[in-house]
Parts: C-alpha cells; structure tokens; sequence
C-alpha cells in the first residue's frame, strides 16, 4: 500500500507494527485544519480566544460560537469539528449537573477534566466507533486560583498556563512563550489574547474571520461569560492597531 | 464453564465492549414490564412551611408582583427552623415561592436552579418566563401525584410575562390556576380576603403601598396562623428585575387585644 | 470515479484528517432540487423547487410544517428528512407541553444538530442524506437555519441549497442588502427569483413546481396553496430571467436537473471544519 499507515491505519482498534494508532493522529489532522484557539492564564484570570473562520458572508454574525459554558464557573473552547465538540459540550454539561445533583457544589475542574477526558479516550479504543475531531479548552478560576487544561482527540489531557491549538497553534505558541503570563491581569490578558490570534490569521489563505474572547476570574466572581461589548471593541481595536504598527515597521526594514 | 471448551476455537463475537448491535435499534412495540408491587409512599409532610402570599399590583407608573412568606420550618407543632427561606429566585423576571415539606421543596428548588443553569449556559438570550416555570411545576406536580407520590408543596410562581405581571399557583395534586391574588394554605383564608377588600379600596397600587399592604398581611397571618413566624421575606418582581429582600421582622406586637386586630 | 481507501465508513479519518463518508453525503444534498430561506426583519420565507417523478405522478412535498411558528424546505434523501421531521416535531410538542411556549428556534437546531451527530461517528450507522433549510419565528424574531448532514448548521441572513443552488446564493448575495427592510411580498418575490435562477432554460417556475413557506410575527407558519403562489408567481412572470438560467450552475449538478442519468459525485470542497 502507497498511503503512511500501509493498511494499519483504518481503525481506531488496531496498532500499526511500530505502536502507533494512525486513526487517532488523523483525527487531530482534522484539529489541524480549524482555526486557532489559545488560552492564556494569568494571575488570577483565565481568557479563551478563538479565531473563528467564516466561510459565507450569507451567515449572520455571532453564529456558531465555539466558546461555551459547560456550567457558570466553567467555560469550554474548542477547535476542530464543531459539531462533535457540540457532543463533548454536552457530556460536560451533563457531568456538571450530575456533580451538582450529587454533592450540591460546583464541580471542580481537574474532576471534570477527568471525566471528559475519558469520554474523548473511550472513542480511541473501538473500531465500532471513531475519535472526536476536536480538542477543548477547560477553564475555570476556583478557590485556589485559576485553572486551564487542553484535551486532545487522543483523550490525552494536560493543565496549561497557555495553551494553543488549530491551524496557526506552532506561530500562537510562540508568541504566548513571550509573555509573562503569570503576572498578567485580566485586562492584558484579553488585549494580548485578541492580538496573538489577530496576528497568527493568515488572510491569504482564510479570509474572513471572526474573533470569540471569553473569561473567567477573579473579575468576572468566578463566572465564565462572554467579554462585555465595550472590552472586546477596546482589545479587538489595539489589536488592529498592533497589526497596523507591524506592517509599518516592516515596510521600513524594507 | 467447562462445558465451553470446545467452543475455543470458534469465532468470538462481532466486538468487544462497544455498543451493542442490537442495542441502538428501537423496535416497536416493545415494552418493559413494571414490578407491580405495591408500595407505601409519604402520606404526611415532615418538615414544614406554613403560608406564602403574592397580589399583582399596577398603577399605570409601577406594576410588579409581591411575594411574601416567613422563615420558619415547622416539625410537626414544633417550631424547630427559624431560617428557612421560602421564596426563591429563579431568574430576573421569576420568584417562586413555597409552603409545604421544606424537603421537598429544597428538592424541587434544585431542578429550577439547574434549568436556570442550562439557560444560562446556552447564552442564546432566552431565558425562562414564569408562565414555562408555571406549566413545567404543574407538569412535575402532577406527574408525581399520579404515581401517588406527591411532592408535598404549595408553589407560587410570580414573575413578569412579557412585560405583564404574572401570577399562578400549583398544589401537590397538580392542582393549577392563575390570579390576581394568591395565597397558600392559611393564607388563602385569611391573607387573601383582606389583599382583596383593600385592592377594591385601591385598585391602582404603587410597588410602596403594595409593599405596606404585604407586611400589613404577614401580620396578621402570624396573630392567626399558629405555624406562623414573626420573620419573613418579602420579594418584588418588577421591569426592573426580581428583589428578596433580607429576613424582616414583626416589630412593635400587640398582643393585648387580639381579637380586634384585622 | 474516485475512489480510496477511507471513505467506507464514517468511523474511518482520512490521513489529511477528513471524513469521506460525511462528505458523500453532503453531497446527497446537491442531488436535491434547489431550496431557497430568506427573511426580513418580521418574516421568515422558504421556498422550494418541486420534482415529479413521471408525468403521471404528482409533485414531492418539499416542505414540512414542524410547528407553528416553524417549518422547513427539505434536500436530499426525503426518507431521512422525515425521520428528522418526526424527531422535530416531537420536540416542539414536548417543550410546547412542559412549558406551555414555542421551543426557541435556535434550541432546536441545536437538538438536530447533536441527533446527526451521532450517526456520524458510528460504524453501524451512517449520516443523514439531507439539508435541512428552516424559517422560524421567536421571541427573537425570523430566523431562517440550514443544516447539513455533516451535523453542521448555520444561522443564515439568507441561504441556498440543493441543486444549482451557486447561482441562487449568487443572487442571494447581490441583493442580501435590501431583505431587511422590504416588505413580506417582495420578501417572496426575492426567494422565487432567486430559486429561478437555479433552473435550467427551458424549465419555468409553475404553481406546480413550486412550494412557499412562510413564517413570521402574527403569521403561523403554513405552506401557501396554489392561489396564493400563482399571485406571486404572476408578478415576477414577466421580469428579465437573469444570467442566463444556470450557466453558473456546477457541473455535476446540471445534469441532474435536466434529468440525464446521475454521475457519480466528485468531492468539490474538503470538509467544513469550521
């Protein structure tokens, strides 16, 4: 056979003979192909970003968000298949009113990553079924502080003080290393969260996009929402202003 | 097991562990049978809460509803809880109130507060209005007490309808009605008929004598009512939003003369 | 025609990370006569092209009521659409009975959406053939939102579907600007000329081959009966049919509708993943 996994790449079942388990990388291939999504956590705030690419200007604005709530304190980005990652939004959900049905508290995050993450691993091991096409991003901000962890298609799942997943995440990646993340507040956080995925865009080959930016802290008392109208406009701005100024500069190198 | 040996060599099933083939079928007609044994459900409250009274009010400039119930969980004749808050708030334009087992109560309350959750999850701007709070209640009231196992409550459901006071109640049996006035349990009988005689008296009502009428009720609800408790809640739901206010108390009694107290 | 070794089932990812088998079934929707969803700010519209199977058959139901406030224009396999259609409807009862008011529009979908799901990420399943294009109206006022059988779905100013549907969406596209303020007749007046863009010369719209939903404040949804779709039809009969008819429409599509014998669907666009 012609193709990499030379046959022993069809089921999410079966090893290939030097231990991998091809069906499972090419579901994060399918994370690969979606826009960007990062997550910064600063010292007592979480901000999610996402660029959310739009393919029809048929489309009404706002539509199809891929930053969720799972529950109040918890907020869940994702990349990748959006309407797979619909059904791990509902599992989360689910398990958060299953915690609070039980114990009668918030559920905290590290349990409910546990569970999540196994939902996702439970899709690697059968041929009968395949692996999600996504990753997500769980944050909350609990009693000890703020908490940020990535789940990958694998099911495989590590806590973050940033994160970056999708398309453009080696670029993201870079420029969240450059920050100084643990002493950020809520307000930088969002301003250089707009700006990264501004700047990691690639508008020749994904034209319109829209940017999603969501917290959860100590400002917000802990609750996961949508920034307010005036702090997206304010960071969306700087952004394009941050944009504006790199162009300069690099016309002048010229 | 032993009897399975020579079966070692033949095929195993289809799969492990996933789904079975058969399992996400849904054949038709196919039903589960009930045990069908009988069975002893609660046929008394046990911790409970006497009355809750709510009115419309609407005087052209301020509409709204008011709600008011006191704090205290009866045992039996027992005054044992003083702290039990029966009003609670479900969103911005709906409080619910409840008298009857403060178990059942609590229970219920949780039910509201994940659906006041689920909504506010979605973030999609819609949000429960009293009248779908009203009907679901009903619905589970009523489900319960056809299995002969009521929830053991009076609710009162007060909210704001698109812009319209909203009024209704429900009792353990699924009983349900909406009006302009309602009280539960002693307060039907003795709350509601002096709401009524002074809203004849003054039929256009600001939220403040609203307000002066509630507490002028849950007075003489506790000369009358001996499950009654001299501290209590009272709870607004206007344009604006939903107010419960902190535990209030009867000042000033006057037991002197009772007799006359109206 | 094309052919490799990941499209068999819907369980199986391809190495650049796509599922062939949810994309086939996209592509059941382009084998589907065109459906056109637009609305104003107080209205929803839905407007469909109608196939009879012979001459002597009558014409496919191409819309189906759901609730009151909410109906849909099918494409693709009418078998599944169904299946979909009962699910809905079911849902709209069971919130109208808890609650005693319209299942939000948006809710809904995103129950669809979550049910398709399903049968694409599961060997004994596979996913559901159809698009869906629905007009709602709620609290929130007109919405018109398409689904997909890769479980996707779309909040849409106004949308196309099926058939040479490029040429209605074209249109759609050109005149987006104006659907908000006209009135709910040249809201109708819109979708049709839109949708007879999507035919081929020689076919005409007909009170027969056309079907008109509508939806919107005050207005329960319903499917308006063939007086009323001749009104409608009359007074866009003798405008200047644009663009040559279909010109614009994709290949493979075209050969549909002039009714030559089907080919096999060639994957134009790698999966929407976003």
């Amino acid at each position: 056979m012609s193709t990499i996994g030379a046959g022993y790449d069809l089921s999410a079942s079966q090893f290939s003979p030097d231990g991998r388990v091809f069906q499972v990388e090419y579901a994060q291939k399918a994370v690969e192909n979606s826009g960007t999504v990062i997550g910064l956590r600063g010292k007592d705030c979480i901000v999610l970003a996402v660029e959310k690419l739009v393919t029809s200007k048929l489309y009404e604005a706002g539509s199809n968000r891929r930053i969720f709530n799972v529950d109040r304190h918890i907020g869940m980005a994702v990349s990748g298949l959006i309407s797979d990652a619909r059904q791990i939004v509902e599992t989360a959900r689910a398990e958060c009113a299953n915690y609070r049905s039980q114990y009668g508290t918030n559920i905290p995050l590290k349990y409910l990553n546990d569970r999540v993450s196994m939902f996702m691993h439970a899709y690697t091991l059968y041929s009968a079924v395949r692996p999600f096409g996504c990753s997500v991003i769980l944050a909350a901000y609990e009693a000890d502080g703020p908490q940020m962890y990535m789940i990958d298609p694998s099911g495989v799942s590590y806590g973050y003080l940033g994160c970056a997943v999708g398309k453009a995440k080696q670029s993201a990646k870079t420029e969240i290393e450059k920050l100084n993340l643990k002493d950020m507040t809520s307000d930088q956080l969002v301003k250089e969260a707009a700006k990264i995925i501004y700047q990691v865009h690639d508008e020749l080959k994904d034209k319109e996009f829209e940017l999603e930016l969501s917290w959860v802290g100590k400002n917000t008392k802990g609750v996961h929402e949508r920034v307010s109208d005036a702090v997206y406009q304010e960071a969306e701005r700087s952004a394009k202003l941050a944009m504006e100024d790199d162009s300069d500069s690099e016309t002048e190198d010229m | 097991m032993a009897h399975h040996n020579f079966d070692r060599f033949a095929a195993g099933p289809l799969w492990h562990n996933g789904p079975t083939p058969g399992g996400i079928y849904n054949f038709p007609g196919r039903q589960v049978e009930d045990s069908g044994r009988f069975q002893e459900r609660s046929k008394q409250p046990i911790t409970t809460g006497t009355s809750v009274i709510a009115f419309k009010y609407d005087n052209g400039v301020e509409k709204g509803v008011a709600i008011a119930a006191d704090m205290l969980g009866s045992y039996g004749s027992l005054a044992r809880f003083r702290d039990c808050r029966r009003l609670c708030k479900v969103n911005n334009q709906i409080i619910v109130g409840a008298g009857g087992d403060y178990a059942d109560f609590q229970y219920v309350q949780s039910m509201i507060e994940q659906k006041t959750i689920d909504d506010e999850c979605l973030d999609d701007g819609f949000s429960m209005k009293p009248r779908a709070i009203y009907t679901w209640l009903t619905n589970i009231l009523y489900n319960r007490r056809s299995k002969m196992d009521p929830f053991w409550n009076n609710f009162i459901v007060a909210g704001m309808q698109d812009g319209e006071p909203y009024l209704g109640s429900i009792d353990k049996l699924g009983t349900a009605y909406e009006d302009n006035i309602i009280g539960t349990g002693l307060g039907m009988q003795l709350g509601v008929p002096l709401i009524r005689e002074a809203i004849e008296r003054k039929p256009l009502m600001s939220k403040a004598e609203a307000q002066q009428l509630l507490v002028h009720t849950m007075e003489v609800l506790f000369y009358r009512d001996a499950r009654s408790f001299p501290k209590y809640q009272l709870g607004f739901i206007t344009p604006d939003g939903v107010t419960i206010s902190d535990p209030l108390y009867l000042d000033n009694q006057k037991w002197g003369f009772a007799l006359y107290k109206k | 025609m094309f052919r490799n070794q990941y499209d068999s089932d819907v369980t199986v990812w391809s190495p650049q990370g796509r599922l062939h088998q949810v994309e086939y079934a996209m592509e059941a929707v382009k084998l589907g006569s065109a459906a056109v969803g637009l609305k104003n700010k107080t209205h929803a519209v839905v407007v469909a092209l109608k196939r009879a199977s012979s001459e002597l058959s009558a014409h496919q139901k191409k819309i189906i009521p759901i609730d009151k406030h909410l109906g849909m224009a099918i494409t693709g396999l009418t078998a599944d659409a169904r299946m979909l259609s009962r699910y809905m409807r079911t849902e709209c009862l069971n919130y109208q009975y808890a609650h005693d008011s319209p299942l939000p529009v948006c809710r809904l979908i995103a129950n669809v959406g979550n049910k398709m799901q399903s049968s694409t990420q599961r060997y004994d399943r596979r996913p559901y053939g159809v698009g869906l294009l629905v007009a709602g109206y709620d609290d929130q006022g007109p919405h018109i939102y398409q689904t997909c059988p890769s479980a996707n779905f779309f909040d849409c100013k106004a949308m196309a579907m099926g058939a040479r549907s490029q040429s209605a969406r074209t249109y759609l596209e050109k005149h987006l600007g104006e659907f908000p303020d006209c009135d709910k007749d040249e809201l109708i007046r819109h979708g049709l000329r839109a949708l007879s863009d999507t035919l081929p010369n020689e076919v005409e719209l007909t009170v027969k081959n056309v079907s008109i939903g509508l939806v919107g404040e005050k207005t329960p949804f319903s499917v308006l009966d063939e007086q009323e779709t001749a009104v409608y039809l009359t007074s866009i009969e003798h405008e200047e049919r644009r663009g040559g008819g279909g010109s614009s429409g994709s290949k493979s599509s075209t050969s549909q509708a002039t009714g030559e014998d089907p080919q096999d669907p060639e994957v134009a666009v790698a999966m929407e993943t976003d």
